[in-house]
């Protein structure tokens, strides 16, 4: 399976990202420029990673949504090709129109960097297949403006519709409904705040994060 | 040719930033601030030619989110 991982100007989180899949796949990602119009063929996973890109110039992920390869992630994920945004990449899918709600600037003000607890709360998806559904897991988030945000009908529905993927157990950054994940309604992306790619192996300190790219590349293989 | 186009959060959602500015101007001894709400201003110089409806189109497609935020467009000679 081909992988990709985007890299945008003040992208900080794309190697990390990509030793993860490496290390999982076996096979190194594909690092794609922001100013590049195509993904390789037969792309199997896309990947948006964190960090800053474009300075956060605008709002968050506004600048790089309206790069030239956004189109064409945008296309793949309309054909149901699994993209995987985390951090800065769960703020871009929401400014490409991937992804509902917004995320603002964390209710405390200040930038959070520690570890959080999460509750997997859809265990049915291809990104959280090897998780159990309720589970509670802990990986670090490292963010500015993770609070995200949409309006009380957008709420409900992903709410009411499982899209809900993962919530945060304590206060964090004022999320509504302490949400830190979000999927599409077609279930083939995914937007989180916390750092799955920071806790793969035992050397990290801890591996919840693992499973979430053993299920996703068990199901996209 | 100028236009000015101000960007403001939408009225329901919750402003952390305005929120801070407030508590720092009670912090400063003024009374009497109910509520701060903090937005964007974005100066664009144009040729005459560009309509109002491209205007418009980059609001919608770039400078605000509409998710979050409205927007006023304002053109001056």
């Amino acid at each position: 399976m081909k992988s990709a991982v985007i890299v945008f100007p003040g992208s900080n989180c794309d190697r990390d990202l990509a030793t993860a899949i490496r290390d999982v796949t076996g096979k190194r990602p594909e690092m794609v420029w922001h100013r590049d119009s195509e993904l390789p063929d037969d792309v199997g996973l896309i990947a948006v990673p964190g960090g800053f890109s474009y300075g956060d110039y605008l709002r968050s992920g506004a600048m790089a949504a309206r790069s030239p390869i956004m189109r064409a992630v945008v296309d793949a994920a309309g054909r149901g090709v699994p993209v995987l945004g985390i951090c800065n990449g769960f703020q871009i899918l929401t400014e490409a129109g991937l992804l509902p709600g917004a995320l603002m600037r964390n209710a405390g003000l200040d930038f959070v960097c520690r570890d959080v607890g999460l509750t997997v709360e859809n265990s049915q998806s291809i990104f959280t297949a090897r998780y159990d559904q309720g589970e509670a897991i802990t990986i670090p988030v490292a963010h500015h403006d993770g609070n995200f945000t949409a309006d009380r009908e957008t709420l409900d529905r992903i709410e009411g519709e499982g899209r809900v993927a993962f919530r945060y157990t304590e206060q964090v950054n004022g999320s509504s409904r302490s949400i830190a994940g979000v999927l599409n309604d077609a279930g083939n992306v995914l937007g989180m705040m916390p750092h799955p790619e920071r806790v793969i192996e035992a050397a990290h300190g801890r591996s919840d994060g693992r499973r979430l790219f053993e299920g996703l590349l068990e199901t996209v293989a | 040719m100028k236009t000015r186009v101000y960007v403001t959060l939408k009225g329901g959602v919750l402003d952390p930033q305005g929120k801070a500015i407030q508590n720092a101007l009670g912090g400063l001894g003024f009374s009497g601030v109910n509520d701060v709400r903090a937005g964007k201003l974005i100066e664009l110089e144009h040729d005459d030619d560009v309509t109002d409806a491209a205007i418009e189109d980059m609001c919608k497609k770039l400078l605000a989110n509409t998710v979050i935020e409205n927007f006023r467009i304002e053109r001056s000679a």
